[in-house]
């Protein structure tokens, strides 16, 4: 009897368990507080793949993701807790889509030997896998951004900018700041005249920065901004009648919700983005495995929004590097430290994405041991108001490569200085 | 005139004008704080509520839509009109009256009596409350208020400035209403103080709870008309503010803007809220042109509490604050 009890109370706890045969995905969300209009798109987009991928495949290799969704509010410190909270369920790999949370894991990934995947965000450097063996940030950083964006603007003018006015309007964050450096080692090289204005969290209120531009009339406005700063940007340049075809904002500058506020007022608004949006197959499979089904994470009115896609790509990724660790190693039940391996193979080509449904959506590139920021390319897209949608301009421009790498270098070594740490990938 | 001077008096002007704009916050806490002494900390989350209301309210939007879809397995989010503006102001300040009446009744109600800090504790938790309710309700997505004010360059004011100066100053359609729409305002609710019995009976009640309970004033009317009052003038603040940057749950964070204006203007004075705006508003303006280039930018928020924090030094119940006297 006693026996019996025993058995019965383990599988209880088992039943009650997670099953161990999960690949654990945490989701770092924010879907309340100031920031929920571009969370919330993203985490649906992030969770509907998973959900596809499930119904549809049958899971990654056999085995299904499970999604944790964790409520951080943007906020880094509940962004810390939820890693805490979350990283013994055995996940594979955080994505925290918050550059403050990042600076906060990277430590701590390193020692729990977690991957951590910040697409487009977070520490720059991070891209030196010789330096940071548990941080990828492909396909695109700040840096390759930033370059992005003058390279446009140096096709834009035949290939000239000597001369010309730029001005980066940031967030006055760690995060608005990440592009200044580049930018001034750009105008060294092109000639063009950079200056900086500089808008407090959470920037509601930029009278005095766009009366400075009225002053100033640059050439063009770069814009490095997230949540409110990017409407109340967006309004005070079409009120300031600053032409909208030379402001350009950054990826995290360039949804829906950005610029929809303004009204017609907002049309030809430029902005980079790392994931082409476009009427991918993918999104027919969404449809019908994930919304139809009820299985959604919202109500499906994201499917096919510049965040949604984003955070999709995000999920499509991380699909794609686990199966890749589970064909490095042999075994459909991976561990971190596999995935990172995954991650560290990891190669997108223009075929692979084509067969996911999804042509075009990010730009080619592989991942080795000492590059983990991938290719760096981005396209420039631009906001027709009448169509209520934003239009690719460019095909994915490649960044400047001999400015970005020197600063990543110089950057990544002085952290591996700092915190003792021993480059790898010197193997051969 | 050289070009600077020009550039200075525009400054001026703008800075005047975001004044009225943080004024219209900062008149909320001291309606409230005037007749019951309670430091409102939900005034920004009010202005969030009430502008998620009316948008809602226009759009025909199904509050709670989420929740019944998901309960019901229906897919119901609108109910398929658009009203006219004015007629949803006037439905969105009766759910801001029905509001102060539920925020009278279930909380305040049972907290007569008790310390000014546990008051101020109570509107913290309705602040998270009513940003949850609002998010429940209405859903965290950016959304577009559009109630027929003018935005923009006012085209006027910059040809006419211009062929006089030189240079055509701009200032924004918007703001303009903002502070006819504000003036307005002020005007009505210090008539209504000095001239309707209500008004009188809620200054007595901020004059001394307990000797107007003795002549018959209803605390309870009292403190239901100020919290309604208190609704009303958030939701002016939230469709000035909605309309300039859309309406979202950041609109809550314009209470940060209204602090330094109450520090400066008094909390007990409404002509205090909106002299403490304007020299808010052109202080921190002039100080980001003047200075701001020479340390980096971005002094404003900061800059305001700084002003706030050197009039409190010389006149501690701020400028028009009434002056605390206890004897013992």
């Amino acid at each position: 009897m006693k026996m019996r009890l025993t058995a019965a109370a383990l599988a209880a706890c088992m039943a009650a368990g997670p099953a161990l045969a999960d690949l654990v995905f945490p989701d770092l969300s924010y879907r309340t507080g100031p920031y929920a209009a571009g969370g919330i798109p993203f985490s649906d987009g992030y969770r509907d793949y998973f959900t596809l991928v499930n119904e549809r495949d049958g899971g990654i290799g056999g085995v299904k993701a499970r999604v944790i969704e964790c409520e951080t509010g943007y906020n880094t410190e509940k962004g810390v807790e939820c890693y805490e909270a979350t990283k013994g369920e055995g996940a594979l790999v955080y994505q925290p889509l918050s550059t403050g949370i990042t600076y906060q894991l990277i430590p701590k990934v390193s020692a729990d030997e977690i991957p951590l995947h910040t697409m487009g965000y977070g520490r720059t450097s991070a891209k030196n896998g010789e330096v940071f063996k548990w941080v990828f940030n492909y396909p695109a950083n700040y840096w390759d951004a930033a370059s992005v964006a003058i390279k446009y603007l140096l096709d834009e003018n035949g290939g000239d900018l000597s001369g010309k006015d730029i001005t980066l309007l940031y967030h006055n964050s760690a995060y608005g700041k990440e592009p200044i450096r580049t930018l001034e080692n750009l105008a060294e090289k092109h000639g063009y005249n950079f200056s900086t204005i500089a808008v407090d969290h959470p920037g509601q209120e930029q009278k005095s920065q766009w009366l400075q531009i009225r002053r100033e009339r640059p050439d063009y406005v770069i814009m490095w901004g997230w949540g409110v700063m990017n409407q109340v940007a967006i309004q005070e340049a079409a009120n300031v009648r600053f032409p909208m075809e030379n402001f350009i904002g950054n990826w995290w500058a360039g949804a829906e919700h950005d610029v929809t506020p303004a009204g017609d007022a907002a049309d030809g608004y430029k902005a980079l983005n790392m994931n082409r949006i476009a009427d991918y197959p993918v999104f027919d499979d969404i449809q019908e495995h994930v919304v139809d089904a009820g299985l959604a994470a919202g109500d499906g009115s994201n499917v096919g929004k510049v965040l949604y896609t984003r955070g999709m790509y995000a999920a499509m990724l991380a699909v794609e590097a686990a199966k890749t660790a589970q064909e490095i190693h042999g075994t459909a039940d991976i561990t971190p430290a596999m995935m990172r391996d995954g991650m560290e193979a990891l190669e997108m080509t223009e075929a692979r994405m084509e067969e996911l449904g999804m042509p075009g959506i990010g730009p080619e590139f592989s991942v080795s041991c000492s590059n983990h920021g991938g290719s760096g390319g981005g396209i420039v897209q631009q906001w027709d108001a009448a169509a209520g949608e934003w239009k690719p301009l460019t095909d994915y421009i490649q960044p400047d490569q001999e400015v970005i790498q020197p600063l990543i270098e110089e950057d990544s070594m002085a952290f591996a200085q700092e915190n003792d740490i021993s480059l790898r990938c010197n193997e051969s | 005139m050289p070009e600077q001077f020009f550039w200075g008096v525009e400054v001026v002007l703008n800075g005047l004008m975001a004044g009225v704009l943080y004024a219209l916050v900062a008149l909320g806490f001291v309606l409230i704080f005037k007749a019951s002494g309670i430091f409102n900390y939900s005034q920004g989350v009010l202005a969030l509520f009430a502008a998620l209301t009316l948008v809602g309210i226009m759009d025909g939007q199904v509050p709670f839509a989420h929740l019944i879809n998901a309960a019901l397995g229906t897919e119901i989010h609108h109910f398929g009109w658009h009203l006219p503006a004015l007629l949803a102001i006037l439905l969105t300040a009766l759910v801001m009256v029905a509001l102060a009446w539920a925020v009278q009744r279930f909380i305040f109600r049972h907290l007569v009596g008790q310390e000014p800090i546990i008051l101020f504790m109570a509107t913290i938790g309705l602040a998270y409350f009513l940003e949850g309710l609002g998010d429940i309700m209405w859903g965290a997505d950016i959304k577009n208020l559009d109630v027929g004010l003018p935005q923009g360059i006012n085209a006027t004011i910059d040809e006419v400035t211009y062929e006089w100066f030189g240079y055509g100053f701009f200032i924004d359609n918007l703001d303009i209403s903002a502070t006819l729409i504000a003036a307005a305002l002020v005007t009505l609710l210090i008539l209504f103080a000095q001239y309707t019995k209500q008004g009188r009976a809620m200054r007595a009640v901020a004059d001394d709870h307990q000797a107007a309970l003795s002549v018959g004033v209803s605390l309870n009317f009292i403190w239901i008309m100020v919290w309604s009052l208190a609704g009303v003038v958030a939701l002016v603040a939230g469709i000035m503010w909605g309309t300039k940057m859309g309406v979202q749950f950041s609109l809550s964070l314009i209470a940060l803007k209204a602090l330094p204006v109450l520090m400066l203007g008094g909390f007990t004075s409404i002509p205090g809220a909106i002299v403490g705006g304007l020299i808010i508003g052109v202080g921190e303006k002039l100080f980001e042109f003047l200075i701001g280039p020479m340390v980096g930018g971005a002094t404003e928020n900061w800059f305001a509490y700084v002003l706030a924090l050197v009039f409190l030094v010389f006149r501690p119940q701020g400028l028009f604050g009434e002056k605390i006297i206890e004897r013992v």
